[in-house]
């Protein structure tokens, strides 16, 4: 926080302030102290604020011709596709936007794995992040039924029957959910009524995010607290921006490729054949961001026991800031936990490419033995390795290993001292 | 805290909030049960159908209530084998004879019971049904004999209108 009083010059600028002190909030945003080394991890942040902004934007503009009824939104999304002006583009961007949001959010996530931001003091800049990232996989889960292809029914009559497996009342909730005694019209215009809600509570979330981000500051890549800001820090403005201005241009080009070049291709082919409740396609996949749950969830052999695994996968990481007892943020001074991290990121993309594929032979033990690893990694070796891990000593402060550093502490210290 | 005998004061306050309770529960409900099946959704409640041409191991699937609805006529191996099996080898036991009144027919509802897929036909490796989505196999009786399914597909009520015509619901 910028500890300076804000006075906005012109006379105008200060009534106003006095009024409504929207200047002193811009002013905050512009100074806001920023820790100097952050490096490109830390841009996806203003990325993922231009996915949602995207996805806001072409998705207003789809509503104003995608028709939510059963018989009809099939056919309205390709009169979209084929007579709508630049209606292929802004509906590609859309579907595609969809995957590059959970691309980008993904790396947040594994950015913040890396780099310890998830721990004290920044809990709650994490749980509210877990929040979104849920509501956006209802939201992309939902926005994927409105097509009305096969892919959208089936998957849509597979997700909400893992309500079904609740005891006792399970029936009774997914009845309630469709409206009917199957997925049909009802189902198709609540799902479009709450897709059209969600990323409006994200964007009041992610209002929250930044909010509880700006009382501790940024983490930073050795994890340790700014000292002094008028040598650990420079302002969001022009530093920040311009850097993260720099990455999201090279987003927007592998964005740009996908829906230029390969709009079909995070897609599946079954999802342009109509609806029919009476055929189910051979093979039902789910969206790419969401086949390592997948892969949970059909790991085990039990109902009720595959959801709740599949939903514990997701709300274990609204508790790992307890779970991980190392009081080191940065994986750069772990050399046990690195390890372990990047053998977690190889054991979610195993999930993910086994959630694609059926789950019979080895497929399925490959999947129960990383649901198995993934479970281990936070309920175990988290808690163990934060108290036995030999971590390597940290930097006296952010400025010093750049300016001062040197493997004598002595020296260090010295050094320290000069630049002040 | 010292102790405080109540006085009316926290009489008003206690009742006042147990009636706003009642009060926001009563507009809460009619918007949650507005999402609960609607009447016209429940006007479809049965379905008839003409069964004449089917012959002796075909199955024809059937829309009812926005589900599929298998009815099979079975031949005589395909009873022999699911009228024999051990109740004991079955995950949901239940008697061939109480989901085939008459033994030839063969009436459910077409949706797996793991998480609603529609499953295949002559599939499987106890060759009665095989889900596609998660593995399921059902047997000649639909009756589930491995994967993650945790029941038999539902016998639906039904009856015979005549010698020709299932009525389902």
């Amino acid at each position: 926080m910028s500890d300076h009083e804000y006075t906005p010059k012109s006379k105008v600028g200060k009534w106003f302030n006095d009024r409504l002190p929207l200047l002193t909030l811009a002013n905050h945003l512009t100074d806001y102290p920023t820790p100097k080394n952050l490096n490109y991890w830390w841009t996806f942040g203003g990325i993922l604020t231009f996915c949602l902004i995207t996805q806001i934007v072409t998705g207003l503009v789809l509503a104003m011709h995608y028709i939510a009824h059963a018989d009809m939104a099939f056919e309205s999304v390709e009169h979209i596709m084929r007579d709508v002006n630049y209606g292929w583009l802004i509906r590609y961007i859309h579907a595609n936007g969809a995957s590059m949001f959970f691309l980008a959010v993904y790396i947040h996530i594994f950015r913040s794995l890396f780099y310890g931001s998830y721990k004290s003091p920044r809990e709650i800049i994490w749980i509210i992040g877990i929040i979104i990232y849920l509501l956006m996989m209802a939201a992309a889960f939902m926005g994927y039924v409105l097509p009305w292809g096969q892919m959208s029914f089936w998957g849509a009559t597979v997700i909400t029957n893992l309500f079904s497996a609740i005891p006792f009342v399970g029936e009774g909730v997914v009845t309630w959910l469709w409206g009917g005694y199957s997925v049909d019209n009802p189902t198709l215009t609540r799902f479009f009524t709450l897709h059209y809600l969600i990323p409006f509570l994200i964007l009041g979330l992610v209002v929250l995010h930044i909010w509880a981000l700006h009382v501790p500051g940024n983490n930073n890549p050795v994890g340790i607290d700014v000292k002094k800001p008028s040598k650990d820090t420079v302002p969001f403005h022009p530093y920040i921006v311009i850097k993260d201005g720099f990455a999201l241009l090279m987003f927007m080009i592998v964005f740009a490729f996908f829906v230029f070049y390969a709009p079909n291709i995070l897609g599946h082919a079954d999802n342009y054949i109509e609806a029919n409740p009476l055929v189910t396609p051979a093979h039902i996949v789910p969206e790419w961001y969401l086949l390592p749950f997948y892969a949970i969830l059909r790991s085990v052999p039990d109902k009720l026991l595959g959801v709740v695994a599949m939903l514990s996968a997701i709300l274990i990481l609204a508790v790992l800031p307890w779970l991980d007892t190392s009081k080191i943020r940065s994986a750069v001074f772990r050399p046990l936990y690195k390890q372990f991290y990047w053998i977690l990121v190889a054991d979610v993309l195993v999930l993910g490419y086994v959630g694609a594929m059926p789950a019979e032979g080895l497929y399925l033990l490959i999947a129960r033995v990383a649901t198995a690893y993934y479970f281990l990694h936070f309920l175990v070796i988290l808690p163990v390795l934060g108290l036995k891990e030999r971590t390597i000593p940290l930097p006296l402060s952010i400025t010093e290993p750049v300016m001062g550093g040197s493997p004598n502490m002595a020296m260090a210290k010295k050094n320290e001292s000069k630049i002040e | 805290m010292s102790e405080k005998k109540p006085e009316r004061r926290d009489f008003l306050f206690t009742a006042t909030y147990a009636v706003g309770a009642v009060g926001a529960a009563a507009v809460v409900w009619p918007l949650v049960d507005q999402m609960n099946p609607d009447a016209s959704v429940k006007a479809l409640a049965s379905t008839e159908v003409d069964v004449s041409s089917l012959k002796p191991g075909n199955t024809i699937t059937v829309l009812w209530r926005g589900k599929p609805v298998f009815i099979r006529r079975r031949t005589q191996e395909e009873i022999d084998v699911a009228r024999s099996v051990k109740m004991e080898d079955l995950i949901h036991p239940e008697k061939d004879e109480d989901r085939a009144k008459n033994p030839e027919w063969l009436v459910m509802l077409g949706v797996c019971t793991h998480l609603g897929c529609v499953p295949l036909n002559d599939k499987g490796d106890y060759d009665g049904w095989f889900c596609p989505c998660h593995g399921s196999h059902y047997d000649t009786s639909g009756r589930i004999r491995k994967g993650p399914a945790p029941w038999n597909m539902e016998v639906p009520k039904y009856e015979f209108v005549n010698a020709n015509t299932i009525k389902i619901g």
